[in-house]
C-alpha cells in the first residue's frame, strides 16, 4: 500500500505542493533535453545523407572541445589576451572540424562507397579510436576546464520567485538553450530553404536520383560531416562549461541513442522533440521516482527503458513512418 | 500524316546532314565475367530523337548508364560535343549537359514537385556554400532566378496543379512527368529517357509522346530514348539502334530497322 502511494500519489502531491521546485526540475530537464536534441541531430544528418550510423559523434564532441581549449591555451602566451586568443581559437577549431570532415570523406567514406552499412559503421568506430588516440597525443589526456569566460559565456545566475517560491537559472544554461535553439532553427532554415539543403534532403531521399541530377556525393558528405562537427563543437562548449572537458564527455553521445530510438534515425523533428522529451522525463523521473524509490542515479538508464517501452507500442518510433511492405 | 511523306532517301539525307553530338566507338562493358555490352559503336546527332530498342536484357539501360557516367566501360572511346571523355562521374555528365530519367521513376519521394525540379538545378547553382548557408544576398537572388526557370518548365509540362504535392503521393503517370521536368530543369543538351512510357495507359502515352516531341522541337533538346512500345518508337524517333545480347544488330531510320530480318528474328525469339 505504501509503495503504491509513493508510486502513484506522492510524486504528484509534491509537484503540486512545491510548484517552484517542479519548475526548477523542468528547467534542468529542458537544458539537458536541448543538448540531447543537438547531438541526436548530428546523428540524423549523417544518417539521412549517407546511411551511416556515426559512432564517432560522441568523440567528435570531445575532440572539438579539446581542440578549442588546447588551441586557446597554446595561443594565450602569444597574444597575451584571453579574449583575443579565444577569438582566434574559435575559427581555427572550426577549420579543424572542416579538415576532419574532409579527411573522413577522402580516407574513409570514399574508399568504402557501396560497402554494406555495417562496414561503414565499423569504420566510424575506427574513427572514434583514432580520435581518442590522436586527441590524447596532441592535447593530453587530463581533464581541462572549458574557457567559458574567454568565450563570453555568462556565468552568473538569474533568480525568479514564481508562486512565492524560488527558481534559479544558471546563465550558462540559458546560453546553452538559446544557442541550441538558434542552431536548430538555422539548420532547419538551411535544410528547407537553401539549394545545398535541398541537395542534402535529395541525397537522403534517393541516392541514384541525386547522382543523376548532378549532386556530388563528396561535396555533400563533407558538408554534412562539417555540420555534424559544428554541432559537436557547440555541444562540447556548453557541456564542457557544465562538466569540464574530458574524454568522459563522449558518453553523452550515447544519451542520443534512446532519442534516436524514439524519434527515428531519419526525422529531424523527431530528434528535436525526442531529445527534449527524454531530457524532461528523465529528470522528472529521477527527482520524483528515482531518488525516493531507487536511491537515485536513474538518469543513466531511464531513457533506454523508456525508449524500449515506447517501441513495444510503436515499433516505428514516435515519428517514423509505418513501413508497409508489398509482397 | 501530312500532305506528303518524305521518301526514305530524303529522311536519310536529312539525318546525315546533322552534326554528331555523342559518338560511341567500340564500347564494351562487363561485370566480372558477364558481358553487358560488346563492341558497340553508334552516334547521336544534334537535334534528333534517337531510339535504342531491343529485347529485355539486351543492354539498353547499361548503354544509358555508360553514357551518363554511372558505369565506366572497360573499352571504347566516347566523344561528347567533340571532346573525348576519359573517366566520367554522373555529376560531371550533368554539368556537361546530359540529363536522364529512369525506368522505374527515381524521384525524391518525400519532397514536393517544386523541390524535386529545383533539385535538378543543383549544378547550375553557382554561389558558394558560404552564401548558401546564410541563404541571403546573392544566394537568394540566384534562387529566385532559378525558380523562374523552373516555373517555365512547370508550365511547359502542364503540372502547375501539383506544384506543392509530395511526389510520392502522385499517380505514376504524373511522377514520370515530374521526372521529365526535373531532367529538363538541368537544361540538358542530351536527354536520356529510359522507358518514359512504361506502365502508362494510352492517354498518358499520348501526352508523354506530345511532350517528348515538344521538348525536341521547341527546346531543341537532343533525345535518346529506350522504349518497348514499337508504335511509339517508330512514330517519334528519327533513327533507331537495335541491341540484342549486348551487341548492335541494326542501326538506321525506322523504316529500315522495321524491315531488317535480324531485328525481326530477335524480337520473335529465333534461336541463335
Amino acid at each position: 500500500m505504501e509503495t503504491l502511494y509513493s508510486v502513484f500519489i506522492d510524486p504528484f502531491v509534491q509537484m503540486f505542493e512545491l510548484p517552484d521546485f517542479f519548475l526548477q526540475v523542468l528547467w534542468e530537464g529542458l537544458v539537458s533535453g536541448v543538448l540531447y536534441s543537438l547531438i541526436a541531430l548530428g546523428f540524423v544528418l549523417i544518417f539521412k545523407s549517407s546511411r551511416i550510423f556515426n559512432f564517432a559523434q560522441g568523440i567528435m564532441v570531445v575532440f572539438a572541445a579539446l581542440s578549442l581549449v588546447g588551441l586557446h591555451s597554446f595561443l594565450v602566451p602569444f597574444v597575451g589576451n584571453e579574449f583575443v586568443a579565444a577569438a582566434i581559437a574559435m575559427p581555427l577549431t572550426l577549420g579543424i572540424m572542416y579538415a576532419l570532415a574532409m579527411g573522413v570523406e577522402r580516407m574513409v567514406l570514399r574508399p568504402l562507397v557501396g560497402q554494406p552499412d555495417i562496414i561503414l559503421f565499423m569504420a566510424t568506430i575506427g574513427i572514434t579510436m583514432f580520435l581518442i588516440g590522436f586527441g590524447e597525443f596532441v592535447f593530453g589526456g587530463e581533464n581541462k576546464v572549458m574557457i567559458t569566460e574567454a568565450l563570453g559565456i555568462p556565468t552568473g545566475s538569474i533568480e525568479f520567485e514564481p508562486f512565492g517560491g524560488f527558481l534559479l537559472l544558471e546563465e550558462k544554461d540559458v546560453f546553452a538553450v538559446v544557442m541550441a535553439i538558434v542552431l536548430v532553427v538555422s539548420l532547419l532554415v538551411f535544410l528547407n530553404k537553401s539549394a545545398m539543403g535541398r541537395a542534402i534532403r535529395a541525397l537522403g531521399d534517393d541516392h541514384t536520383a541525386a547522382l543523376s541530377v548532378g549532386i556530388s556525393l563528396s561535396t555533400i558528405w563533407v558538408l554534412v560531416w562539417f555540420i555534424a562537427g559544428v554541432i559537436a563543437l557547440a555541444t562540447g562548449i556548453v557541456w564542457g562549461a557544465r562538466a569540464g572537458v574530458s574524454f568522459a564527455l563522449e558518453v553523452i553521445a550515447y544519451k542520443a541513442l534512446p532519442v534516436l530510438m524514439l524519434g527515428g534515425l531519419e526525422s529531424v523533428s523527431g530528434a528535436i522533440i525526442g531529445g527534449i522529451a527524454i531530457g524532461l522525463l528523465e529528470k522528472i523521473f529521477e527527482i520524483y521516482w528515482g531518488q525516493p524509490l531507487f536511491g537515485g542515479n536513474t538518469e543513466t538508464w531511464f531513457a533506454f527503458i523508456f525508449a524500449l517501452i515506447v517501441l513495444l507500442f510503436r515499433p516505428q518510433g514516435l515519428f517514423g513512418e509505418k513501413i508497409i511492405e508489398r509482397v | 500524316m501530312t500532305v506528303m511523306d518524305p521518301t526514305l532517301e530524303e529522311v536519310k539525307r536529312r539525318a546525315e546532314e546533322r552534326e554528331v553530338l555523342l559518338d560511341l566507338e567500340n564500347v564494351s562493358l562487363s561485370f566480372g565475367g558477364v558481358k553487358a555490352i560488346t563492341n558497340i559503336s553508334f552516334n547521336i546527332k544534334k537535334g534528333e530523337i534517337r531510339a535504342i530498342i531491343g529485347p529485355n536484357g539486351a543492354g539498353k539501360t547499361s548503354m544509358l548508364n555508360v553514357i551518363n557516367g554511372f558505369y565506366q566501360p572497360q573499352e571504347g572511346v566516347i566523344t561528347f560535343n567533340g571532346e573525348k571523355r576519359s573517366s566520367m562521374k554522373p555529376h560531371l555528365a550533368v554539368s556537361q549537359g546530359i540529363a536522364r530519367t529512369f525506368q522505374n521513376v527515381a524521384l525524391f519521394k518525400g519532397m514536393s514537385t517544386l523541390d524535386n525540379i529545383m533539385a535538378g538545378r543543383a549544378t547550375r547553382m553557382k554561389r558558394n556554400m558560404f552564401w548558401q548557408m546564410l541563404y541571403w544576398g546573392p544566394a537568394q537572388r540566384e534562387e529566385i532566378e532559378h525558380r523562374k526557370k523552373v516555373e517555365e518548365i512547370i508550365d511547359f509540362l502542364e503540372i502547375q496543379h501539383i506544384r506543392r504535392t509530395p511526389v510520392g503521393t502522385l499517380p505514376y503517370g504524373l511522377q514520370k512527368r515530374v521526372e521529365l521536368a526535373r531532367a529538363l530543369a538541368m537544361e540538358p543538351e542530351l536527354l536520356l529517357l529510359d522507358e518514359p512510357m512504361a506502365g502508362m495507359n494510352l492517354e498518358e502515352k499520348e501526352d508523354m509522346s506530345r511532350f517528348i516531341l515538344d521538348v525536341n522541337d521547341q527546346l531543341g533538346t537532343t533525345i535518346a530514348l529506350i522504349e518497348h512500345d514499337m508504335g511509339v518508337v517508330m512514330d517519334l524517333s528519327d533513327r533507331v539502334v537495335v541491341l540484342d545480347y549486348g551487341r548492335k544488330i541494326a542501326d538506321g531510320v525506322p523504316e529500315e530497322v522495321q524491315s531488317n530480318q535480324e531485328v525481326i528474328d530477335a524480337y520473335l525469339g529465333l534461336s541463335h
